[in-house]
């Protein structure tokens, strides 16, 4: 496994182009969270010409519905949910520029499609575990759709993240390199 | 009536207010001894590696009071009432039932502990959150005797999601339905948060299996099913899940899943209904006796 690489938010192409499926990484910097009822907002938005509540450009979302945070924590726990229900949405949103989706499970080849079209990555990190991701999330902030309570999108900045490169930006998956 | 007991609404919703926190803050002790013996013989480094992190995520949220996972689930609860026991509601809400504390309960349990509100009232229009996770899953049933057991499962949506129905022909043989069970594993593969504990009912009609499904998981991990054919069972379908090299978070290694139970019932002689409710590692219950 070796050293563990350190990733910083914004994504450029450059950055995606270097991540291989399997290697293991931590992310630091701003990302933005979403899940179900926030994707299909965003994409009923984009569909209708409309701009968006939140700028993409480069971004990384995490799907994530946290916990509430309890006193002197900026979170409650925080682990990933079940990606391929953003499958449907995913990909309007790569093309609007969306750089990298932390999650976890499998994605469908619609998604592998537009992460090699518009070099874009998706990142796994542990379900289940949200205890210990929340201690590597050091601020957080309600953005967008308050509304949506534990689904409204949040701006969260990370702290070496850990993550694993689950699909790549060549068509390649670590779900299957076993 | 003499041996009458009274147990007051209080009492139930104060109860199931504790179990709510308590399961969502701790594993139960056979969960992590079950994980950390995974870890022990787990010969795939990146799943070691993977268990030790679950491992280590179960000690920071019991030291730190905070959930496990941030869904906290639906609140499934088993509620085993002694045909003795008189369930009394509070003088101001004289119609106040024992489903009304069990879900003040849960209601007051996920606004104390912090936990995550999961519960849309109703599936397919608007689909708006209740703000309280109630109304809970109850299943309710009259026992012998004097006391009042309650469970708590508190179940994520993840692994709920790929949980599997099936109705085979009365005259399959065991490893038809074997293989299906294995296959209904390996397609909750890493979205379902391996390793899992699999809950199987077979028997019974449609709605049956399923609860028997949901049942099994209230057993504990090391104990085996009273009849030495579904024993084995188990035990078969357990290597065979832990064969597929699908490991923890679906990255490959040897822990698939950390048990399989299986709980039967009586069925028609036109039937054999099986369900498959898939548990992921966070597998978070909490029983009390009142």
């Amino acid at each position: 496994m070796g050293e563990i690489r350190k990733l910083h938010t914004p994504l450029s192409d450059e950055i995606v182009r270097s991540l291989r499926a399997g290697d293991e990484l931590t992310i630091s910097g701003a990302v933005f969270t979403a899940r179900d009822m926030a994707h299909r907002r965003l994409c009923q938005l984009l569909d209708a010409g409309e701009p968006l509540p939140v700028d993409l450009q480069g971004q990384v979302i995490y799907f994530v519905g946290p916990s509430p945070a309890p006193a002197g924590r900026v979170i409650g726990a925080a682990g990933p949910t079940t990606s391929s229900r953003m499958d449907a949405f995913s990909p309007k949103l790569i093309a609007a520029g969306l750089k990298g989706m932390i999650g976890k499970g499998y994605r469908d080849d619609r998604l592998r499609q537009a992460l090699q079209q518009y070099v874009a990555v998706h990142f796994a990190t542990i379900g289940g575990a949200g205890a210990l991701l929340s201690e590597h999330i050091v601020a957080a902030e309600i953005v967008a759709y308050e509304d949506l309570q534990t689904e409204a999108i949040r701006r969260l900045q990370l702290k070496d993240f850990p993550v694993i490169v689950a699909y790549d930006c060549y068509g390649d998956s670590v779900y299957e390199s076993e | 009536m003499n041996n009458t007991r009274t147990i007051t609404y209080q009492q139930i919703a104060a109860t199931v207010e504790r179990l709510c926190i308590e399961s969502c803050y701790e594993l139960p002790g056979d969960v992590l001894e079950a994980l950390r013996q995974a870890a022990a013989a787990e010969r795939n480094p990146r799943a070691r590696h993977i268990l030790e992190q679950l491992l280590e995520n179960a000690q920071i949220a019991a030291e730190k009071r905070i959930p496990l996972c941030q869904d906290t689930g639906l609140a499934v609860v088993f509620v085993s009432q002694g045909a003795n026991v008189i369930f009394t509601p509070p003088a101001e809400e004289p119609e106040a039932t024992l489903f009304d504390a069990i879900n003040a309960g849960v209601a007051a349990g996920y606004e104390k502990g912090l936990l995550r509100k999961s519960v849309v009232a109703e599936p397919l229009n608007e689909r708006k959150n209740t703000g309280t996770n109630t109304p809970a899953i109850i299943h309710h049933e009259i026992i012998g005797g004097d006391k009042l057991l309650i469970s708590v499962m508190t179940k994520g949506g993840g692994c709920e999601n790929k949980s599997q129905f099936r109705m085979f022909n009365p005259t399959e043989n065991a490893e038809t339905v074997c293989q299906w069970v294995v296959d209904v594993a390996r397609q909750a593969g890493a979205n379902a948060c391996p390793p899992f504990v699999v809950g199987v009912g077979i028997g019974g009609n449609f709605e049956q299996s399923c609860l028997l499904s949901k049942k099994a998981l209230l057993r504990e991990m090391t104990d085996a099913n009273p009849d030495e054919f579904y024993a084995r069972l188990e035990s078969q379908l357990l290597s065979q899940i832990n064969a597929l090299n699908l490991g923890p978070q679906g990255l490959g290694g040897d822990t698939t899943a950390l048990a399989v139970k299986v709980e039967t019932a009586p069925c028609h002689i036109a039937s054999l209904p099986v369900a498959v409710n898939i548990e992921c590692h966070a597998h978070r219950h909490k029983s009390a006796v009142l």
